[in-house]
């Protein structure tokens, strides 16, 4: 069964570029919102490359539909692909891509040409070789610490976001409650004189209080939101050091290989056995090589070897720059989060403080009927 | 007769005013009259309103303390009651005694019985769940303390209730329950009184102005029993909330250990919300401290009313039946006989006294609701107000950070 939602965008004016696309606004699939975030974590694996929204509605309250084509949750996935786009765009690297670029610009062809580039294939090994992260012999201890602040943060986020979801739950219900009072003031003030009024005028603003709970509800969900990227962020942050682990192992394999290279040519220079090796003992069972046999053989180590430290020269120069370019885009984040969840948290406070007046407003107006009683 | 516009100016001057109530009031109290239900329509009505003017009570009776008492039998609370009175009535211008619940329970058949065409205040319900209860509860002595004061003070202010003998015993008497042995032999001056209660008549319709009492009863009794369920209903989703709000804060919390920059104001948001906490239990507790309790009591109040309908349609019943059998024997004879004039006289005392105590009670209804509903109104504001404090103190502090920075 196909079932998708069609979003439309707004092309966003790309910063490297400098001009606006020619194209007023074109139609994208979530799925390809996908291609385009996979295309660029891969070809930057320096950088903390944006989350996308949630595809299905998670840590949700449970009266808000998790319908993934309720009107609501497509408007605020909407909300979540421009805000993922405005990330790419406003991000000093990302937003220089061309494919990005074209992904704003060209309607048609454009998954050809994320195609073309061939990043799948990149994508394919870096991902066979992440079980290599547990044999890294010398991590990066800042890497280590920062592979441990996202599983941390994760953690955290989503317990957050679990407990909000049931403190909505149980918000909405106080309130609603209060709607009973609602039916059954007005009810009530049938079969009083003097009371009658006020209950009856008591209980619209019962009413009144119970229908406000959707509205701050749908608001708040707006937080929720806020946090969810950060709690996909953790992600994009553990993605890094993951690349990073990699390219440690690399590192450390082929120095690890260098080295067994060199020994086994010193040994064939000096004819000692150091360690125990096969060779060792297929020598010893068959006699030893003529002269010539071992000058050959030194020769192709020498050569290996001296390829060998080549490679690894240029490895290490590549850790450094990763290291180098990663930890910048690092210190970028961090201070966008900081930015960013201090203004959700002061747009959570100003929520809540926009509640607690609608509250007082309320009740002052219900104690206002009932003091006419 | 004193004319109200006299009491008012008099009105500071208690002992006056309790002399010259004295002196109005010839008839109006069962202890002077062989009969306890004699007081007239009017002369109750004159006395609620003098009753609306607190300058001139001249009892007050308060219930606090409570105290434990273990014993081997049985363990259970009793209530220090203190009176402060006035009235000639009372030997002594002040008592303090000690009683149990069932001492009040005693107190209010005593009432029942020998003022069976008024409305009797209700008590607090006597059986608890047990279990689910602690009857030693500190919170259920208050609740119940609160509710035996209420008793006393409905008593109080009730103008021919205020008067009755037991009543005056169940203040003063040192020994309780030496009278109450006693009781048989001093209740035969009432052994008027219980008959009303032993009429096995059918009333075949009852008067509108009854059964329109009797209508809204039923309504109002159905629709305060809504509004405790709705009430109980509030306090057990603000409990939930409470628990969830709880685990809630310190999420913030813990996120606040993992950062650097962002600690102080996450902190501040656990903070906010602990607050939060706090005045949502208060909340709670007020509800059901202050709130459930009056709600209880006034669906008791319209059982009590209820009941006392019930007795006067059997006493009019018995008048009509009476009234029958006269037409059916003798329709020659002009003259009806004392029995059934007596009868009917009942009939209309009973009448009087029940719509004088009816129009007490809306009235007294009235004010409690007001006073209940506004309360709960209060509390609810005060309730937002503390979140609102605790939520607009944070502002700053999430604020103050990047321009420091």
């Amino acid at each position: 069964m196909l079932k998708f939602v069609v979003l439309s965008f707004r092309a966003v004016e790309s910063q490297s570029e400098g001009q606006c696309a020619p194209v007023d606004s074109l139609w994208r699939r979530y799925s390809e919102f996908e291609l385009l975030r996979n295309y660029l974590s891969v070809t930057y694996p320096h950088i903390v490359v944006p989350p996308l929204p949630e595809k299905r509605a998670e840590f949700v309250w449970h009266k808000l539909s998790a319908d993934n084509m309720d009107p609501d949750f497509v408007e605020r996935r909407r909300i979540g692909l421009e805000n993922f786009l405005l990330r790419v765009a406003s991000h000093p690297v990302l937003c220089q891509d061309k494919i990005f670029y074209s992904f704003l610009t060209q309607e048609g062809g454009w998954k050809e040409m994320v195609n073309e580039t061939g990043f799948q294939l990149k994508a394919d090994s870096r991902l066979k070789a992440l079980n290599a992260t547990f044999r890294v012999k010398n991590p990066d201890k800042r890497f280590t610490e920062l592979k441990h602040y996202s599983d941390e943060l994760q953690s955290v986020i989503s317990h957050l976001l679990r407990v909000r979801a049931r403190v909505a739950d149980r918000l909405y219900g106080v309130y609603k409650v209060h709607g009973n009072y609602g039916r059954v003031f007005s009810e009530w003030s049938a079969i009083e004189k003097e009371m009658g009024d006020g209950l009856q005028s008591a209980g619209h603003h019962m009413d009144v209080y119970a229908a406000s709970i959707d509205d701050i509800l749908e608001e708040e969900e707006h937080y929720a939101d806020q946090l969810k990227e950060y709690l996909f962020y953790a992600e994009a942050l553990r993605a890094v050091c993951r690349k990073h682990e990699l390219m440690q192992y690399d590192l450390e394999m082929a120095a690890q290989d260098l080295t067994s290279k060199k020994q086994q040519c010193e040994e064939l220079a000096t004819g000692t056995v150091r360690t125990f090796s096969l060779k060792g003992m297929t020598s010893k069972l068959f006699g030893q090589e003529t002269p010539e046999q071992r000058e050959a053989k030194i020769k192709v180590l020498e050569e290996q070897i001296q390829e060998g430290e080549e490679q690894l020269k240029s490895k290490n120069l590549e850790g450094r720059d990763f290291v180098k370019s990663a930890w910048a885009d690092i210190e970028r984040f961090k201070e966008q989060k900081n930015h960013d969840l201090k203004e959700a948290l002061i747009s959570y406070a100003v929520m809540q403080i926009s509640m607690c007046k609608k509250g007082i407003q309320v009740w002052t107006n219900a104690k206002e009927c009932f003091s006419k009683m | 007769m004193v004319p109200l516009c006299a009491r008012d100016q008099l009105g500071h001057r208690r002992s006056h005013s309790h002399l010259e109530r004295d002196l109005s009031l010839p008839n109006g109290t069962p202890v002077d009259t062989s009969s306890p239900a004699s007081s007239s329509s009017l002369l109750n009505r004159l006395q609620l309103d003098d009753d609306l003017d607190g300058e001139t009570r001249d009892l007050f009776v308060t219930v606090d303390d409570p105290k434990k008492h273990v014993c081997t039998m049985e363990t259970y609370i009793t209530y220090r009651v203190t009176t402060k009175t006035t009235r000639a009535e009372f030997d002594l211008p002040e008592y303090s005694v000690r009683r149990r619940y069932q001492d009040f329970d005693w107190l209010r058949n005593k009432l029942e019985e020998s003022q069976p065409t008024h409305l009797i205040p209700p008590l607090p319900e006597k059986f608890v769940v047990k279990g689910v209860v602690d009857r030693f509860s500190e919170e259920f002595v208050e609740t119940r303390r609160k509710a035996l004061d209420k008793f006393l003070k409905r008593i109080t202010d009730h103008p021919v209730l205020s008067f009755n003998e037991h009543f005056n015993v169940f203040l003063t008497a040192k020994d309780l329950n030496a009278y109450k042995k006693q009781g048989i032999a001093l209740l035969s001056k009432m052994g008027e009184s219980v008959k009303y209660v032993t009429g096995g008549y059918k009333l075949r319709s009852r008067p509108l102005e009854f059964a329109a009492i009797g209508d809204y009863l039923d309504t109002f009794s159905l629709k305060l029993g809504t509004i405790d369920r709705i009430a109980q209903r509030i306090i057990k989703e603000q409990l939930e909330y409470l628990v969830e709000l709880r685990e809630y804060g310190p999420v913030y919390s813990t996120w606040g250990g993992l950062e650097v920059e962002l600690s102080e104001p996450l902190e501040g948001v656990s903070a906010c919300i602990g607050n939060c906490c706090t005045a949502l239990e208060e909340l709670s507790e007020d509800m059901t401290e202050d709130f459930l309790p009056v709600l209880r009591e006034y669906i008791l109040y319209s059982e009590s009313m209820k009941n006392v309908l019930k007795k006067r349609d059997q006493v009019q019943a018995e008048y009509e039946a009476k009234l029958e059998a006269v037409a059916l024997k003798k329709e020659d004879r002009p003259k009806v006989p004392t029995d059934v004039e007596k009868c009917q006289d009942r009939v209309e005392c009973f009448n009087a006294d029940l719509k004088a105590d009816m129009e007490r009670w809306q009235n007294n209804k009235r004010q409690d609701f007001r006073q209940l509903l506004m309360g709960m109104a209060d509390k609810n504001i005060q309730y937002y107000e503390k979140c609102l404090t605790a939520w607009e103190s944070i502002i700053p502090l999430l604020q103050d950070k990047p321009e420091t920075k």
